[in-house]
Order: C-alpha cells, then sequence, then structure tokens
C-alpha cells in the first residue's frame, strides 16, 4: 500500500500536471498571439478571390469559429476545448475537408510508430553495447576511432544529416528511393514481397535516427562504463580474480545500465521531434509528412491533434518507463 | 595566457578557434557587402563559381558568398539573442530553485522538466505559424529563448544545491552577507563555466531549430538565414539541376558550424573538468 500512497500517486499526478500544462500551452498560444485564425482563413478565401454575399461570409466567419472552438469567453472555450479532448475529438482537417483529423492521424500514427519503435530500439541496444565495449577497452585504437566518429556525428541536427544521407544514397548513388513509405500502388498486406518494400523505402529514415541517436547512446555509455571502471570495487573484482566477462557484464554493464533508462525517457521528446523531421527529408508517410503537409496548408486543428496527442504519448511512455525502473533496479524498491 | 596554450593542444579547440574566426569574418564581412540581401536580380542568375562571383550565384539573381556572409550573421545573431535571453532565465530559476528549496523549488522544477518533456519543436512549429506575419530576427531569438532554459536551469540548480552545503556559505551568512550578495559574488563564478558550455549548446540548438523552421517555410524568408538559404535551394530544386554550389554552400557553413560550437564546448568543459581530462589523455 505504501507503494501506492509515496510513488504512483504523486507519480501519477505529476504525470497528469505535465499533459495539462502542455495542453493548456496549446491551447493558450493562439489566443495570446495577435492573429485571429479564423480572419486569416477569411482572408485566405478571399485571396483565392472567391466573392460572396456579406450574409454568407458572416455565416462562414461563424461557422469557423465554432470550429475553433474561439466563441464564448476564453473559460468557456477553455472547458469546450477539453471536453473535446477527453471524447478524443480533434475536429475536422481544413485541408483535406471533411476528414475527421482522428483519421487523418489514425492512418499516419502505425508508420511512425514502427519507425520510430525499431529505430529507438536499435540505436538504443547498439549504442549503449559498443558503447560499453569502447569504454572498457577505452586504449584501444578502435575505440579512440568510434570516440572520433561519434565526435563528428553527435552535434549534427536531425535535419542536415537526414538530408545528407538523402543526397548521398539515393541522390548521387541510387541504393534507396528518394521518398515515400512504399512502392507506388503497392497494396498493403501481410506479404513478404509487402513488408520488403516498406523495410526498403524506410532504411535511410531509419539509418539517421539510428545513427544519431546511438551517437549520443555511445558517448554517455563509453564515459559511464570508464568512470565504473575506476571505481574501487571494480578494481578490487579485478584484484579479487573475478572473471574479466563477469566484471563486465555484472559488474559494470548493469550499473552503466540505469541511468541509460533515464537517459531513453528524458530523450523521448527529443527523439519524437527528431523522427517528425526525418519523415519530412524522406517524405514518409507518418505523422510528421501529415505536420509537414498541415503546415503548408495553414491547418490549424491536424497541428493541434498532432501535438496533444505527441504530448500525451510521450509523457506515457515516459511514465511506463518510470514504473518499470525497479525491474531494472533492485536497489530501487516501493515500500 | 597559459590556458589558452593549454587549449590549443586539444586539437578540437583549434579546430573550432580557426571555424570561428572564419565565420566570425565572414559575419563581418557582411558589413562590407556590395548588394543588399533583400534585392533580387543584382547578379546574374545560376552562375557557376568564378572570379566575379567566388560561390556562384542563385536563381534569385542572388551573390551566394555575399549572402552567405549575411546568412551567417543573422543566423549568429538569433543563436545569440535566443542564448543569452535563455541563460539569463536559466540562471534566476537555477539559483532560485536551488537556494530557495522547498515549494518554490518544486513549482519551477516542475514547469522546467515539462518543457523537457513535451514535444518542443511542435511548440515552435504552432508558435511560428501563428506570427509568421510579425516574425524576425528578434521575435524567433525570443521563442527559442522562453522555451530553451530547462536542461540549463537542472544543472545550475544542483550545483547550487551542492554550494550551499559548503562551509564558506556558512561563513558568508554568520558575516551578514545577504542573499543576493551571497549568490551573486560566491555562486556565480562557481557556475560560469557550467553557464559559458550550456551558452555554446543552446547557440547551437538555436541554429539547429531555425534550420528546420526555415525549412518548413516557417520563417520571413527574405531575411537570409542559413536556414532560409537551404529553404531557396531546395525551392528551385538546385540538387535536380546540379546547381551543387548553391546548395552546398550552407550545408557546408552549418556542418562545419554545429561541429566547431559542439567541440569548443566539449575541449573547454574537459580543459575545466580535469577528471574527464585525465580519462582522454589516458593518464
Amino acid at each position: 500500500m505504501t507503494f501506492v500512497k509515496r510513488y504512483l500517486i504523486p507519480r501519477l499526478i505529476s504525470y497528469f500536471l505535465v499533459i495539462w500544462l502542455g495542453i493548456t500551452i496549446v491551447f493558450l498560444i493562439p489566443r495570446l498571439t495577435p492573429n485571429d485564425p479564423v480572419m486569416k482563413m477569411v482572408d485566405q478565401m478571399r485571396a483565392r478571390g472567391s466573392t460572396l454575399e456579406p450574409g454568407a461570409m458572416d455565416g462562414i466567419i461563424h461557422d469557423l469559429t465554432q470550429m475553433y472552438g474561439l466563441g464564448g469567453s476564453w473559460l468557456e472555450q477553455y472547458g469546450d476545448f477539453w471536453g473535446r479532448l477527453v471524447h478524443g475529438d480533434f475536429g475536422v482537417s481544413f485541408f483535406q475537408f471533411p476528414t475527421r483529423v482522428n483519421q487523418l492521424i489514425g492512418t499516419a500514427l502505425p508508420w511512425t510508430m514502427a519507425l520510430l519503435l525499431t529505430s529507438t530500439a536499435l540505436s538504443w541496444t547498439f549504442g549503449n553495447i559498443i558503447g560499453g565495449l569502447a569504454g572498457y577497452y577505452t586504449r584501444k585504437r578502435w575505440s579512440r576511432s568510434l570516440d572520433m566518429v561519434a565526435m563528428v556525428v553527435r552535434p549534427l541536427p536531425y535535419y542536415i544529416f537526414a538530408f545528407a544521407l538523402l543526397l548521398m544514397f539515393a541522390y548521387i548513388v541510387r541504393w534507396f528511393p528518394i521518398t515515400g513509405g512504399a512502392s507506388l500502388g503497392a497494396v498493403p498486406t501481410f506479404s513478404w514481397d509487402y513488408l520488403k518494400d516498406v523495410v526498403w523505402h524506410s532504411f535511410l529514415p531509419a539509418v539517421s535516427l539510428v545513427v544519431l541517436g546511438g551517437a549520443v547512446n555511445f558517448q554517455t555509455m563509453k564515459l559511464l562504463v570508464q568512470n565504473i571502471n575506476a571505481e574501487s570495487y571494480a578494481q578490487y573484482a579485478k584484484l579479487g580474480g573475478v572473471t574479466e566477462g563477469r566484471i563486465v557484464s555484472k559488474y559494470i554493464i548493469r550499473n552503466a545500465l540505469l541511468p541509460q533508462i533515464t537517459g531513453l525517457a528524458l530523450s523521448l521528446g527529443q527523439v519524437f521531434s527528431g523522427a517528425l523531421i526525418t519523415e519530412i527529408v524522406f517524405g514518409y508517410p507518418g505523422l510528421g509528412m501529415l505536420l509537414y503537409r498541415a503546415i503548408i496548408n495553414g491547418d490549424y486543428n491536424l497541428i493541434m491533434g498532432i501535438t496533444v496527442l505527441s504530448i500525451v504519448g510521450i509523457t506515457t511512455a515516459i511514465l511506463i518507463l518510470d514504473l518499470t525502473y525497479p525491474l531494472f533496479d533492485p536497489r530501487v524498491r516501493y515500500v | 595566457m597559459r590556458t589558452l596554450k593549454d587549449l590549443f593542444k586539444d586539437y578540437r579547440f583549434t579546430f573550432s578557434f580557426v571555424v570561428f574566426v572564419i565565420i566570425l569574418s565572414m559575419a563581418v564581412l557582411s558589413f562590407f557587402s556590395p548588394y543588399d540581401p533583400t534585392l533580387w536580380n543584382v547578379a546574374p542568375r545560376d552562375m557557376k563559381p568564378s572570379a566575379d562571383h567566388v560561390l556562384g550565384t542563385d536563381s534569385n539573381g542572388q551573390d551566394i558568398f555575399w549572402q552567405a556572409t549575411f546568412a551567417v550573421r543573422n543566423s549568429l545573431i538569433i543563436s545569440l539573442i535566443s542564448a543569452l535571453i535563455s541563460r539569463v532565465i536559466a540562471i534566476l530559476v537555477g539559483m532560485i530553485a536551488g537556494y530557495k528549496g522547498g515549494a518554490i523549488d518544486r513549482v519551477l522544477m516542475f514547469i522546467g522538466d515539462s518543457l523537457l518533456v513535451i514535444p518542443l519543436f511542435l511548440i515552435f512549429v504552432l508558435l511560428a505559424m501563428m506570427v509568421r506575419e510579425h516574425m524576425n530576427l528578434v521575435v524567433l531569438g525570443l521563442m527559442l529563448a522562453a522555451f530553451g532554459w530547462a536542461w540549463d536551469a537542472r544543472l545550475i540548480r544542483s550545483m547550487v544545491l551542492s554550494l550551499r552545503e559548503r562551509d564558506f556559505t556558512m561563513t558568508a551568512m554568520l558575516s551578514g552577507t545577504g542573499t543576493v550578495k551571497l549568490v551573486l559574488k560566491e555562486y556565480l563564478p562557481f557556475t560560469m563555466p557550467l553557464i559559458f558550455s550550456t551558452l555554446i549548446n543552446n547557440m547551437s540548438w538555436a541554429i539547429g531549430l531555425e534550420i528546420t523552421l526555415a525549412f518548413l517555410g516557417l520563417v520571413n524568408l527574405n531575411i537570409p538565414t542559413l536556414g532560409t538559404m537551404l529553404n531557396w535551394a531546395l525551392f528551385y530544386q538546385s540538387i535536380l539541376l546540379g546547381r551543387w554550389w548553391w546548395i552546398l554552400t550552407p550545408v557546408t557553413l552549418s556542418l562545419f558550424m554545429f561541429i566547431a560550437l559542439y567541440w569548443l564546448s566539449v575541449s573547454i568543459s574537459e580543459y575545466l573538468d580535469p577528471r574527464t581530462r585525465i580519462q582522454r589523455v589516458g593518464a
């Protein structure tokens, strides 16, 4: 019971508070800025040359105000806003007009999830294994050259790196497709051919995410292992004749992994944003591409929907990581 | 002088230093540019690099080299506004949270941690869409500054937490030093190296976000920055049309800038923290 009272409840409260704060920011931004999204839409319609009677224009303004949830006082709007969110309703998309935002996100989400989950898992695993080894064998030449590579790759932003990969392997050497998530006209089935096609298309975006994320994991893991290796208990184990394999796996890696789990939780927001940018560069049909089209078309509801969904998604992922932490660290017990 | 000499022993510091000298001199050169960066068709279009136009010209009829000098200057301005203002916020939040503790600490850290968790990129997209017409260097810099302090405030806070327990804090308090004076005179000098390295990291973050937002067309495309240069080059399909000199200029400049900023921050913080220095040398 103490676990629930001392840990779970405070953690859940902070979980809901973060979501509340994030979504409140999303609610406030359009209202604090000088622009009126409704008038902007109307201006765009006027600019396209559609002439309407004055009465019809008023009707449109009224409807748009309702659809944006901009009627009434701020407090009422805020209530309505949450009312719709709780029912999972983000309204109607503007650039694909009667389609609901939920439906658009629903089609794009599996693509992003597949790309993000695979690449995060791969970059975390490989980054940590290679980083751990490089940290243990610091003085070996390969360890130093890997460190050099990480030094160059680490500062590159997702956008530049993804772009460089695209230039090299899709334009100059045409090994991979330039854009898309699958070949045109390919029918989604669970067949081997379709799967191969999807993997081939998502290879470059995945590589860019794995390499950039892996470089970060590599560097932190290397440093952690170096520090732990210098601790007296590791030295003592060595002097006491514990086998090297046992020291590495039981004494060093296990201790070094714990901060890395926290690191994974903290970096999720970054990784997610990075994945969106990567998708845009590679024309991958996930949330990032949807976001890009929403931005170009000024589709405000769709952007709000994607943002709210990502806030909830990321905080939930972190909550799950946090709650499963005792599984990895026997010293943490919620008693 | 000895510090500098020691720093130059690190090849990463030397590299960053050289890159910065080049980049800063480019930024200074922009004041002597023969062209107005906002005007189009001041030079022949799509010329390859030549004696007249060192880096060629683009499809807007602008000289790429001189355009790049403005781009570098403006990107630096954005990143400096963002980095300096967010440093002020980070120092204030970190010092207050660390020194006061209690409820203030919890509230401030909660806000900071939320900003770390929330996908800020999407928030910037929302913000940029809303202020699109009023977007300029200062607005963008302020926007980035408002959200870019969270992690660094946390670092400063943990440093203040440990400083607070040291003996000199007690000595200062017992001899009647006021809180403000104690924090400014005694704690700030200790946190200066940390603040400096986070300043560099924040600059690199700000330049990266500017490029991303420019790529999405969310900034004023008439103000040359590294991001808008890239945007124009992509807009005119410079890769497909084989105008490599156009696309390569902003890409190369930003690559060197990111690597230089990162190496500068790493080499300086390693110099300041001898433990990692020893590990690197392998002594």
